[in-house]
């Protein structure tokens, strides 16, 4: 294939500085293609790029401002999340971070790349099936049938956190499957508020949840267990 | 292995005056044994205590910080007082945009970091749109905030704005100081980390308190944190697998993008090129790489490249890039960019592998190093014959000259301005652009041939970039060195207040409008795409530039006709400090080639009627 087909009737000059050449369609085009990916395909047969749920693992700086860097990365890229959840580790000064994604596979490819570019993450891993995920779920319902709500509540082996005259609320923990069970069980006595706390994923065995992470060496556990609390704006003390 | 679980116990030591009579004796537990703490024994200048502000200039002096580039404010003023005393040299300027783009080209030009600093509120705000410049283009860069007094944070204060919050999506990273102690450390951590790996703009966000109060901290070290260690080599494997797919190539082509540049691996690339005798194509930051009268060099490829760049990237086998993200003005629709090719992707930065364009081999590394290790595997008795598809490459140069036509009953031609200029300056000459059309031809008909030379704004595309950047770059330039803005009648008023500015500082730089009286490109798209509905297009309001600049106290010109063109740039070059040459040029000129948003590299329109 040669562009070889110089001809001497150049198109004319137009006045708005128009320039000489071959034009568009007199021009040899090869029959490639990409898709929206940037991946070469075969023309012939392309097939849409599938989404899946991934669960990310991100390990982080404990600092101020690391949870809005998170979140503000995957608003600002139109990542699709849906859960986000944070908490301390073994290690002082370390948090987990656990994302769940759904996502093309160069979406999530790019998901974990983008995260371990933010300076206050460590590490950052897929948590790749088979893992051992939870999640907690807070129902609170109407009180008016408390002997087979306590019968459910039992049978997803919940609590009851709260038994009025009018409302009970119970917890219950558990696979997404789970959970989402539990709360279509719990629909018939008439759900009044719901509160999920998204997922939270550990890799089986001994595999390390995110790439290369070692416990602390610490023989107490670190202080101050309270969730990540993120505010650019509060008194920055650097531990 | 004694457990030790010594628990710090923080001295609550009030911000009082640490009385120095007092013995800073710690009561230590026992245990403690190797304090890592570095001996502090320099001695502070005479007796004086040391405030945060002397810290953070102390520890950008260490950096071997020479300008910067602000503007005074409330909260910012700590930092002012400090640089009183110090030999930096800081350049005011009129508007704190103008402080970011000129500390952006500063970078550019010196191969370092930026310095801007504001104050807090709108100073911040200001330097925006500069910060979100650097950081689309990869540009080293710190930029220093004022901020209200920690205990007021929070409270909507007086020029209070949540900078950090603001900057987050477009810093690399940003800090807030937590006191006098830190800040230090804190903004060298921030210039170390503008300069390494993949380069980026940070920022540091200074409440007064943290700069006001005293510190006998020893000025901060220049260190990237410990959770940044980008990777310098490739995978040796890796070099391999990419190496055999040159070798085996029938059509390669070098893509040398603007990490080429930030990573001064021109040299490596370009060996690479000549050794094996690879075509080169370059993005538009990429100007300037290779040098473009080069046989090998095909100018830059995209939406307004040259056919010839664009014909090769279209047709090529396999295309080995260096230092590029693969933006949409360089690729058109990504279904029809190197439909062809397996792609090899040298990038410093593992996140741009395979975000546009799926990377085949990619290398993941310092731009020079992997360059080197490639070159290296890359056996010349292994390769393909490329004398045809180099052949081919020049018969595309032949089929797709860069010209246009002078007739003498027209306006004034912009690319013949740009021309003569290109004709009258040295080959090391900087250029300086806004953003539009002038930009396009400024890059289309001048010849680039060393790297630092083009100084443009890329992936934001911000008008009003030029003039600020020129005055960056005359700071950092040799003083030899020739500035010239090449500027837009759009994009010069924009920032046009800095001219103040090149006056008070007698800089000699040359700017250049090529004034159409029109927001050129968006008429262009209009007449193109909006059957030329020219809605806020027409700027025949604007100002006699010529007549401005001598306000403020510049050399003023003002050129309509061929033959004033030669001579008046003469002038303006040999005038001792900021001149501005008024060309009126043809309104009509378009720019072409055109790749429209979106098509095929290789589809490229050479005339209106082919859009």
């Amino acid at each position: 294939m040669s562009g070889e087909d110089a001809t001497d009737d150049q198109s004319a000059q137009n006045p708005s500085g128009g320039m000489p050449g071959t034009a568009p369609d007199d021009r040899p085009h090869p029959d490639g293609r990409r898709n929206e990916q940037g991946i070469r395909i075969d023309p012939e047969a392309e097939a849409e790029p599938r989404r899946r749920t991934a669960v990310v693992s991100a390990l982080v700086e404990h600092e101020p401002g690391v949870l809005s860097r998170v979140s503000g990365l995957f608003s600002r890229r139109r990542f699709n999340i849906e859960s986000l959840t944070v908490g301390p580790t073994t290690v002082d000064g370390h948090a987990r971070i656990t994302l769940v994604v759904e996502e093309t596979e160069s979406g999530i490819d790019q998901v974990e790349k983008q995260l371990a570019k933010l300076k206050p993450v460590i590490q950052v891993g897929e948590v790749d099936d088979p893992a051992v995920r939870a999640e907690l779920v807070l129902l609170k319902v109407r009180g008016d049938r408390p002997d087979e709500v306590h019968a459910i509540t039992q049978m997803y082996e919940g609590q009851t956190l709260d038994a009025g005259p009018r409302t009970i609320t119970v917890q219950i923990t558990g696979d997404q499957q789970k959970i989402d069970d539990a709360v279509d069980a719990f629909r018939q006595f008439g759900i009044i508020e719901i509160a999920r706390t998204g997922q939270t994923a550990l890799a089986r065995g001994d595999t390390p949840t995110t790439p290369g992470e070692e416990p602390g060496h610490s023989t107490q556990p670190p202080e101050d267990p309270h969730s990540a609390e993120d505010s650019e704006t509060t008194d920055t003390t650097e531990n | 292995m004694s457990e030790r679980t010594v628990h710090p116990v923080p001295h609550d030591a009030d911000e009082g005056e640490a009385n120095a009579t007092e013995p800073t004796e710690e009561p230590t537990e026992s245990a403690v044994a190797d304090s890592n703490e570095p001996n502090a024994t320099t001695e502070p200048t005479a007796d004086e205590p040391t405030t945060g502000a002397q810290s953070l200039v102390s520890t950008l002096e260490a950096a071997g910080v020479e300008a910067m580039f602000g503007v005074q404010g409330g909260a910012i003023m700590p930092v002012y007082d400090a640089l009183f005393d110090s030999d930096i040299h800081h350049v005011t300027m009129a508007h704190e945009q103008g402080a970011s783009h000129a500390a952006d080209a500063y970078g550019v030009v010196k191969g370092e970091p930026g310095i801007c600093l504001a104050t807090s509120g709108p100073g911040a705000t200001n330097l925006v749109t500069g910060i979100a410049d650097a950081n689309m283009d990869s540009d080293a860069m710190v930029a220093l905030t004022g901020q209200v007094p920690s205990g007021m944070v929070g409270s909507d204060a007086f020029q209070e704005t949540d900078t950090t919050g603001v900057t987050a999506p477009i810093t690399k990273h940003n800090y807030f100081a937590g006191d006098a102690d830190t800040v230090g450390d804190m903004v060298g951590e921030a210039f170390a980390l503008a300069e390494t790996g993949r380069p980026g703009p940070t920022l540091v966000d200074l409440p007064k308190d943290a700069t006001l109060a005293e510190t006998d901290a020893d000025p901060g070290r220049t260190e990237t944190p410990d959770t940044y260690s980008p990777q310098t080599e490739a995978e040796s494997d890796a070099v391999a697998a990419a190496a055999r797919a040159v070798e085996g190539a029938e059509k390669p082509l070098l893509l040398f993008g603007g990490g080429v540049v930030k990573g001064d691996a021109c040299e490596e690339a370009r060996q690479f090129a000549t050794e094996h005798g690879i075509p080169v194509v370059t993005t538009m930051p990429a100007i300037g790489s290779m040098p473009e009268d080069h046989d090998l060099c095909l100018s830059w490829a995209g939406m307004h490249g040259t056919g010839y760049a664009n014909m090769a990237i279209t047709h090529c086998d396999v295309l080995i890039a260096v230092g590029c993200r693969f933006d949409d003005r360089l690729t058109g629709g990504v279904d029809t960019f190197a439909p062809e090719a397996e792609v090899v992707h040298i990038d410093i930065d593992p996140a741009e592998i395979s975000k546009n364009v799926h990377a085949d081999y990619p290398l993941i590394g310092d731009a020079g190093t992997v360059v080197e290790q490639v070159d290296t595997e890359v056996s010349p008795e292994d390769t393909n014959d490329w004398g045809a598809w180099r052949e081919q490459c020049s018969s595309w140069k032949e089929e797709f000259p860069l010209t246009y036509d002078t007739p003498e009953d027209e306006p004034l031609k912009p690319q013949f301005v740009v021309e003569a200029l290109d004709e009258a300056t040295d080959d090391d000459a900087i250029v300086t652009t806004g953003v539009g059309q002038h930009q396009m031809w400024a890059a289309q008909f001048w010849t680039y041939r060393s790297p630092r030379t083009w100084v443009s704004s890329h992936g934001l595309g911000t008008m009003g970039y030029g003039l600020p950047a020129a005055i960056g770059a005359r700071f950092a330039a040799d003083d030899d060195q020739q500035v010239v803005c090449i500027d837009g009648d759009g994009s010069f008023q924009m920032t046009m207040q800095e001219l103040s500015v090149a006056v008070r500082e007698n800089l000699d730089i040359t700017v250049v409008i090529l004034n159409n009286e029109y927001i050129g490109m968006v008429r262009q798209w209009q007449d193109a795409f909006f059957e030329g509905r020219r809605m806020a297009a027409e700027y025949d309001w604007c100002p006699e530039f010529d007549k401005l600049a001598e306000a403020f106290g510049a050399k003023g010109f003002a050129v309509d006709d061929y033959d004033e063109v030669a001579d008046t740039i003469e002038e303006a070059l040999a005038y001792d400090g900021p001149s501005v040459i008024d060309f009126h040029v043809d309104p009509g000129t378009n720019v072409y080639p055109m790749v429209p948003s979106g098509g095929a590299n290789g589809k490229f329109a050479l005339s209106e009627d082919q859009l």
